[in-house]
């Protein structure tokens, strides 16, 4: 069957399984056949992609049990984010970190130990995780937590699969008042006040900024920086009080046909950077926005990643620590104005420490953009690969599809401590997915 | 908000589950019935948690027939709403060469089924209301080489509905054949079936769902299939014998 992850970059033929039980996936394991978990296939690149076998965690799609003291939720590892919001948002439940979509699996958020717009203040999802059950080669189950088997916790938060399969996760919410965030936004005009503007910001919640990638000179770096916080019921305005969870998210309409690749030249990006500059500057100042369009704004356009036509699109994320930030964001950005190939989607925030033994986040300044697919993209990703590790930054695995595994071991040293484990515990030959083939895991 | 409880029978099969999420997602207790209750816990709890319903767990073999009075007198409460989603496809192979096979296929399909919703009926009929939702299938709409024992069960158990429909209407007690075409189930994995005339169970649980609340007579899941099964049906016999669908 024809998979790819959401960029729909690279398509591969994979064999797909999707067991219903422990016992089913073990007796798949015992083919001897390397595989990958496969949650909702919202990596971007081919994290969750193997022609031999790629495995739906589909079926583990049961929610098992919630303390409503601590609010730790256990579920299976094919629980979707959004299925835990409408469960658990009405009785005042909020995942603690989401990423940018509310369509991921709990496993693929452990898996790539996803960080949301708090990680500045609060770390990444593992941070929230009480342990997870992984199935290793050998079809058993271990148990794995900050004091029970701390080392396979380490490695497989941030894994991205290559330990084992996560069965099942406790994972603990937050509780909120209400399902609304305030939101202030600030209309930076260049880089250096969408960084200002972040630490001044550092207290709020949420942070995450929007930058128009396709500005240059004294405009470089022109973003809309956007602080946030749940809403406390007293601060609603009365007018949502009745509805503290807001209403329920609109059912998303779809994109049906695969938009030619004319319709993102640089005008139209530069056109829609522009706009979406003016209403960031028009809206500054404190708004109300339900939670679902304010983490997640994408997601009511249903498959909107065919914008980008057929030959899909990839997305560039990494991570510059704190000291080099500026200098390598500059770096980054005119390089990316003077390519002009346009990015729809620029995203910069700010980050703060977290845990785990191959995790991305590193305190300091991520920037994720999306690029259609092209030779020229190709070519000008290996030159913003050249500027992160001329300024000591890491890549995001999750939204990697076509990094050079030198350029991987290089920028991150734990790669080959990660191999190395994989080797040592029998993880390697059982589990690989096209990435970690093409990256030396 | 809690409607009146919808029981399940076959309670493991993907569509019952589906159908049980739909239900619940309307606040509808829930009575979860299979041969194996136990293997349900981890629905029953995801069913609680999603939506806050009760959920209760019961055992129930559709062929056991002495047990089913009492199986029905166990339960919490009679229920609202009954939904039998019991099925086994068989090989049609095999049901050829083995008619001990052949029979199962034809009890599981049409007789295991029919009594237990026969039971349910008189009840519901006692109490002068209720909805029994029987999941037939179009297999049973005409006889065909690659499944016709299969599908000559599902033409007993979807005319015996018609027929209850026929007695209760009147009566307070509604009954709905549902009729799904393909859908993609344990039942079918491994089937190259075609993505057009595939539903997913979550679809069939929502239609069920809409079925229900319009009080429907009898459905199709994917509307496709109506047009589908009155082109087979319309085929001259003399012609539908020679051909191979
Ligand atoms: C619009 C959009 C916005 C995003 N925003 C963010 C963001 O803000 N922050 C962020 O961190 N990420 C973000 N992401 C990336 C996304 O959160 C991750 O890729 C996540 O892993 C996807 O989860 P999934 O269930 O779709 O996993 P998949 O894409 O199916 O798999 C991803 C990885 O997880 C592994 N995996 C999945 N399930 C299991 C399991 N049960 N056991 C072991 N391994 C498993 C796979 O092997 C693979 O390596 C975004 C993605 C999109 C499309
Ligand atoms: N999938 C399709 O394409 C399709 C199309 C049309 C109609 N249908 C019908 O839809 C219904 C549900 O099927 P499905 O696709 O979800 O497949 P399924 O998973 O095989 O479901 C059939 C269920 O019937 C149960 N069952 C069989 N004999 C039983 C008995 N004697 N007592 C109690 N339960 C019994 C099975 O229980 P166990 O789990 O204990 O074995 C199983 O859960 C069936 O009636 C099927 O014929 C399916």
């Amino acid at each position: 069957m024809k998979l790819s992850g959401w960029g729909r970059y690279p398509v591969a033929d994979c064999a797909l399984s999707a067991p219903r039980d422990d016992a089913a996936l073990a007796a798949l394991l015992a083919e001897g056949t390397p595989l990958i978990a496969r949650g909702n296939g919202r990596a971007y690149g081919d994290s969750a992609l193997n022609r031999q076998r790629t495995v739906s965690t589909r079926h583990f799609n049961r929610m098992l049990d919630f303390d409503t003291k601590t609010g730790v939720l256990t579920a299976e590892a094919g629980v979707l984010l959004g299925d835990v919001i409408a469960a658990f948002l009405p009785h005042g439940w909020f995942p603690a970190v989401t990423p940018g979509t509310r369509f991921v699996s709990l496993g693929g958020m452990a898996a790539a130990n996803v960080h949301g717009k708090n990680h500045h203040l609060d770390g990444g999802f593992r941070n929230f995780v009480d342990w997870v059950e992984v199935m290793g080669e050998d079809g058993t189950v271990t148990r794995a937590s900050r004091d029970e088997n701390p080392d396979l916790f380490d490695w497989t938060l941030g894994g991205m699969g290559l330990t084992g399969v996560i069965l099942r996760l406790a994972m603990r919410l937050r509780r909120v008042e209400t399902g609304w965030i305030r939101q202030r936004a600030i209309a930076a005009p260049d880089l250096s006040a969408a960084m200002a503007a972040f630490e001044a910001g550092h207290d709020a919640p949420y942070s995450v900024a929007w930058i128009d990638c396709l500005s240059s000179g004294a405009r470089l770096g022109r973003s809309v920086v956007m602080l946030g916080e749940h809403a406390p019921l007293d601060h609603l305005p009365t007018r949502f009080r009745r509805l503290p969870y807001g209403p329920p998210p609109k059912r998303g309409r779809s994109m049906p046909f695969n938009a030619p690749g004319f319709a993102l030249n640089r005008w139209t990006v530069s056109a829609f950077n522009a706009l979406y500059y003016r209403m960031g500057a028009r809206k500054a100042g404190t708004t109300y926005v339900p939670w679902d369009s304010y983490f997640y704004p994408l997601d009511s356009v249903l498959g909107w990643n065919r914008i980008y036509g057929r030959r899909g699109f990839i997305q560039f994320q990494c991570v510059l620590p704190e000291g080099a930030a500026r200098e390598g964001l500059t770096a980054l950005l005119k390089t990316i104005a003077a390519a002009g190939q346009g990015s729809f989607l620029a995203v910069l925030k700010k980050m703060g420490a977290d845990g785990g033994r191959f995790s991305f986040p590193m305190p300091g300044y991520t920037l994720a953009l999306d690029f259609p697919v092209t030779d020229k993209v190709l070519t000008l990703m290996d030159e913003l690969d050249r500027i992160t590790l001329d300024h000591e930054g890491r890549f995001y695995l999750a939204k990697d599809a076509r990094l050079r595994p030198e350029t991987l071991h290089t920028a991150d040293p734990r790669a080959g401590e990660f191999a190395s484990m994989r080797r040592q515990t029998g993880a390697a030959p059982a589990f690989a997915s096209l990435q970690s083939e093409r990256l030396g895991l | 908000m809690s409607g009146g409880a919808v029981l399940i029978l076959g309670a493991r099969s993907d569509i019952g589950l589906a159908i049980a999420q739909a239900f619940a997602a309307e606040g509808h207790a829930i009575q979860l019935a299979a041969r194996d209750p136990d293997t349900l816990e981890a629905a029953r709890n995801d069913l609680a948690l999603r939506h806050g319903v009760d959920v209760s767990l019961h055992a129930f073999d559709a062929l056991d027939y002495d047990s089913h009075e009492a199986f029905l007198d166990a339960l919490p409460v009679l229920p609202e709403i009954a939904v039998c989603t019991v099925g086994f496809m068989g090989e049609q192979t095999e049901s050829e060469t083995d008619m001990n096979a052949a029979r199962l296929v034809m009890r599981s399909n049409f007789e295991g089924p029919a009594s237990i919703l026969g039971l349910i009926a008189n009840r519901f009929e006692a109490r002068g209301n209720g909805i029994i939702v029987g999941i037939s299938s179009v297999a049973g709409d005409r006889g065909r080489a690659t499944n016709y024992v299969y599908g000559s069960a599902k033409a007993g158990f979807t005319a015996w509905l018609a027929g209850l429909r026929n007695r209760l209407a009147g009566s307070g007690v509604h009954v709905l054949t549902v009729k799904p075409g393909f859908v993609a189930t344990a039942m079918t994995e491994g089937m190259d079936l075609p993505e057009r005339l595939t539903a997913q169970p979550q679809a069939v649980g929502r239609a069920v769902l809409r079925a229900v609340n319009a009080r429907r007579n009898v459905i199709y899941v994917k509307p496709v299939w109506w047009l589908v099964m009155l082109v087979i049906r319309s085929i001259p016999e003399a012609i539908f014998k020679k051909m191979r669908i």
